[in-house]
């Protein structure tokens, strides 16, 4: 393993760790949503239940809120539009060094 | 004698075991005291109209900048779109990744460090504003209403202070890894200083008006935010890295290799 890689390996390894580990450092947590939070915040700030004065149009439209299957639905959409857009480029980028690596052999 | 070297050595690892439970039982306990709340984005309806406005107003000058931006890098070097798909996708990743905290609540990062570094921080603009939109609209996550506010914390505020942070590391001669990683990661954490204050704005505190209602909103935000700013400096180093071995000749194209150390 080249010492670029062995870089990256350890990165990624680190990355990981830090999301996961306060999932099993702390049980129980609930690991909750923001929404929910942010406006408890601001009834704590301005001292009386805030009335939000729009609700999301998608609410609107189906006549309630996201069911939480389909909420994690559209999330997973979201990263695999980007993942695939990643992943389609990276690989040409890979195949196109390694062609021209080969040219360069034969040269 | 062989015996007793190892329950030496074995007593040195429990004791080096012991060290590494209390140091990260005192991490916890440091960010466990903070409230367990967050919010990445400003909820929808929860900005008063004046304010979605101004925000709104304030963005589009960055947005058209954004777009003339992209559109000169584009017909400048035409090759250089796949790595600004990939920047956009990368934010698209980003920002659909709900990740546990040591808060124990959830935050996601923004992604728009790598952009900002790449294609300098009007450009971003544009790719932010998209993430936005598609989360406002369909994930009810964020608003349309708080767009504006939301551009320009996530896509205008952040990015710029990457771009900063990564121009100055360069002129100090960091690392050009380390200033990558810095730009990223305290980017990110400025997007959620920004949203603080601007929730602080719209909700000054009765007795000690906005400094104390953002430092409320701060205290709320910033210790779920920091060890995803940490995994968010992290990917675009790694990002960055692969770019660098596979896609040499775009990232010259762009001005990104030129002064760097590889």
């Amino acid at each position: 393993m080249t010492k670029t890689k062995k870089t990256v390996v350890i990165l990624l390894i680190i990355a990981v760790l830090i999301a996961i580990i306060p999932l099993f450092a702390l049980k129980g947590a609930e690991f909750g949503g923001s929404d929910d939070a942010g406006s408890v915040v601001v009834t704590e700030i301005t001292g009386k239940d805030y009335k939000p004065w729009f609700t999301p149009v998608m609410e609107t439209w189906i006549g309630g809120e996201l069911p939480g299957e389909i909420e994690s639905l559209l999330f997973c959409v979201q990263t695999g539009i980007g993942v695939a857009v990643i992943a389609f480029f990276m690989g040409r980028f890979v195949e196109r060094t390694k062609i021209e690596n080969q040219k360069k052999k034969i040269k | 004698m062989s015996f007793t070297l190892k329950t030496i050595e074995e007593e040195k690892m429990n004791q080096k075991e012991k060290k590494i439970v209390s140091l990260a039982a005192a991490f916890a306990l440091v960010f466990g005291v903070a409230p367990a709340a967050n919010a990445m984005h400003i909820m929808e309806g929860y900005l008063p109209p004046k304010f979605c406005i101004m925000w709104g107003v304030i963005c589009i000058p960055f947005l058209v900048a954004g777009y003339l931006s992209i559109k000169r890098t584009m017909s400048k070097h035409h090759r250089a779109i796949t790595i600004l798909a990939m920047a956009g996708a990368f934010v698209f990743v980003l920002s659909s990744l709900k990740i546990p905290s040591v808060t124990g609540s959830c935050s996601h990062m923004t992604g728009t460090g790598l952009g900002a570094i790449l294609f300098g921080p009007s450009a971003v603009s544009i790719l932010g504003i998209i993430v936005l939109i598609f989360q406002a609209i369909l994930l009810a996550h964020g608003g349309l209403t708080s767009l504006g506010a939301n551009t320009f914390s996530m896509a205008i505020a952040g990015p710029f202070v990457s771009y900063a942070i990564y121009k100055l590391c360069k002129k100090l001669k960091v690392n050009k890894h380390v200033g990558i990683f810095l730009a990223a990661s305290i980017g990110d954490l400025f997007t959620y200083c920004i949203t603080s204050v601007q929730l602080a704005l719209a909700y000054p505190s009765e007795n000690g008006g906005v400094l104390v209602s953002a430092a409320k909103f701060l205290a709320v935000f910033a210790p779920t935010q920091v060890p995803l700013a940490i995994i968010e400096g992290i990917l675009t180093v790694v990002i960055i890295i692969g770019l660098e071995t596979y896609a040499k000749s775009e990232l010259t194209d762009l001005g990104f290799m030129n002064g760097g150390e590889n």
